[in-house]
């Protein structure tokens, strides 16, 4: 398991190496000493100063649908509301999964975004005041949530650090003009 | 609507004289939930709101309003010593209403120095009943109606107002800010109704549950300004018991006085 990490971490950082105007980011999920330990159910976006979301940019949830019969009718996206505040900034309002957001719950560890601004999430951000927010929650543990305020677009590359107390590491935004 | 009429019938059953001391509460296992999700509500009546120690209440006028406006049933209800309790699948995205509405109307006269009482409890209003058993020239006859509801609100996904329309009977409330987002540091607005018009000058009380964790009950005491409105600070997250009781004279006959008094559970997150 572990050694898939670095191999996941390099395709989304090389692609995003060789282009210009983008948001690289790093979240580090920590390695959590529990009996039972279940991976985070994470989300990161972008917020306007109204707390409006500007840009989903990732939904890391079990995406797995309800078997036949489950006590539990909602399978994975139960745990959705979890993440209260993008559940109520955005997330109660998408049809999950939603195609180049959604994605499987991550290990522990270090993770490496990149959107670049001519696609994706950041194409056609208007300039302005930004928070990147993550949060996230975890089976039978915390949920935590770290904001990043940062300008869009910039003149020179700058960098933010942000860090958790407990269920999330080192959040790293590198803004690339 | 016509669940009104078919409360009357079960007048004194549903509010005996000695409940009207107590808090009657609906408390729902979670407000903010998934498409699909169950949820499930406890029913009780005690002097604490969401405290288990006396009695369940009487759900027989539940009405659950889905997201699109119909009336959707519970499962697996049942009705305990100390609580009543359903579940409800969530099969619809939006917000749902679930609401308990009593009507009753009790008599109570002098009787040469003993206080004399119809129905009895357990017994259920009639008109013909009234007129036989109240004497004609009964002393110091009152005759009053007592109009209750006791709501709660989940919602699923995206929330919707649908469900929330008034019916212009009694005390209600409506949102002004939302009643499934509902978060500490976030002043919440609502606005109290009677018979559908804005209900001024109306004392409001908020009590967040845990009461018996603490000694005191930490009311939040607040008044309805000239449209109806008032609004909540949360202290903390948790369920909060709202209520708010008015009376006034304009009761069903043969009733001369109207008590109308409405409850609602809502659920307030940390942000």
């Amino acid at each position: 398991m572990r050694h898939r990490i670095p191999f996941a971490l390099a395709a989304f950082v090389l692609p995003g190496a060789v282009m210009a105007g983008n948001l690289n980011l790093s979240v580090e999920l920590p390695r959590i000493d529990v009996a039972e330990y279940h991976r985070p159910y994470v989300a990161m976006w972008l917020e306007r100063e109204d707390k409006s979301v500007a840009a989903n940019l990732a939904v890391w949830y079990q995406i797995k649908k309800a078997a036949a019969g489950s006590p539990n009718p909602a399978g994975g996206a139960k745990w959705l509301p979890d993440l209260r505040q993008w559940w109520r900034r955005s997330g109660r309002e998408l049809q999950m999964p939603v195609d180049g957001i959604s994605g499987a719950t991550r290990a522990p560890g270090e993770h490496a975004l990149s959107f670049a601004s001519d696609k994706g999430p950041l194409a056609n951000l208007p300039a302005g005041n930004y928070k990147l927010i993550v949060e996230t929650a975890r089976e039978d543990g915390g949920r935590e949530v770290v904001d990043v305020p940062f300008q869009w677009p910039v003149k020179q590359a700058q960098q933010f650090k942000a860090k958790g107390q407990a269920e999330l590491g080192a959040v790293t935004l590198d803004v690339q003009p | 609507m016509n669940f009104f009429f078919k409360t009357m019938a079960v007048a004194a059953i549903c509010l005996p004289l000695s409940a009207m001391a107590h808090k009657q509460w609906l408390a729902p296992s979670k407000t903010v939930l998934n498409v699909d999700q169950w949820v499930t509500v406890d029913a009780g009546v005690a002097t604490d709101a969401f405290v288990l120690d006396n009695n369940a209440m009487r759900v027989e006028n539940l009405t659950i309003t889905a997201p699109d406006g119909t009336t959707v049933q519970p499962e697996n209800a049942a009705t305990g010593k100390l609580r009543a309790t359903f579940d409800l699948q969530l099969k619809q995205a939006g917000t749902y209403k679930i609401a308990v509405v009593n009507n009753a109307i009790s008599a109570s006269w002098d009787d040469n120095g003993q206080t004399k009482r119809w129905p009895p409890r357990g017994a259920t209003f009639t008109a013909e009943g009234f007129a036989k058993e109240v004497p004609a020239d009964a002393k110091d006859l009152k005759v009053v109606q007592s109009l209750g509801r006791i709501e709660t609100f989940v919602t699923a996904g995206k929330p919707n107002a649908t469900a929330l329309a008034p019916t212009g009977k009694g005390l209600e409330l409506v949102q002004v800010t939302g009643v499934n987002d509902l978060y500490v540091g976030e002043a919440a607005t609502f606005q109290l109704l009677i018979d559908g018009k804005p209900a001024a000058n109306v004392d409001v009380e908020a009590v967040a549950n845990g009461t018996r964790y603490r000694n005191a009950i930490g009311e939040i005491e607040m008044k309805t300004d000239k449209n109806g409105r008032f609004t909540i600070n949360w202290k903390q997250p948790g369920l909060y018991y709202v209520s708010a009781t008015i009376t006034d004279d304009k009761a069903e006959k043969p009733a001369t006085s109207r008590r109308s008094s409405y409850a609602a559970t809502f659920e307030v997150l940390s942000p």
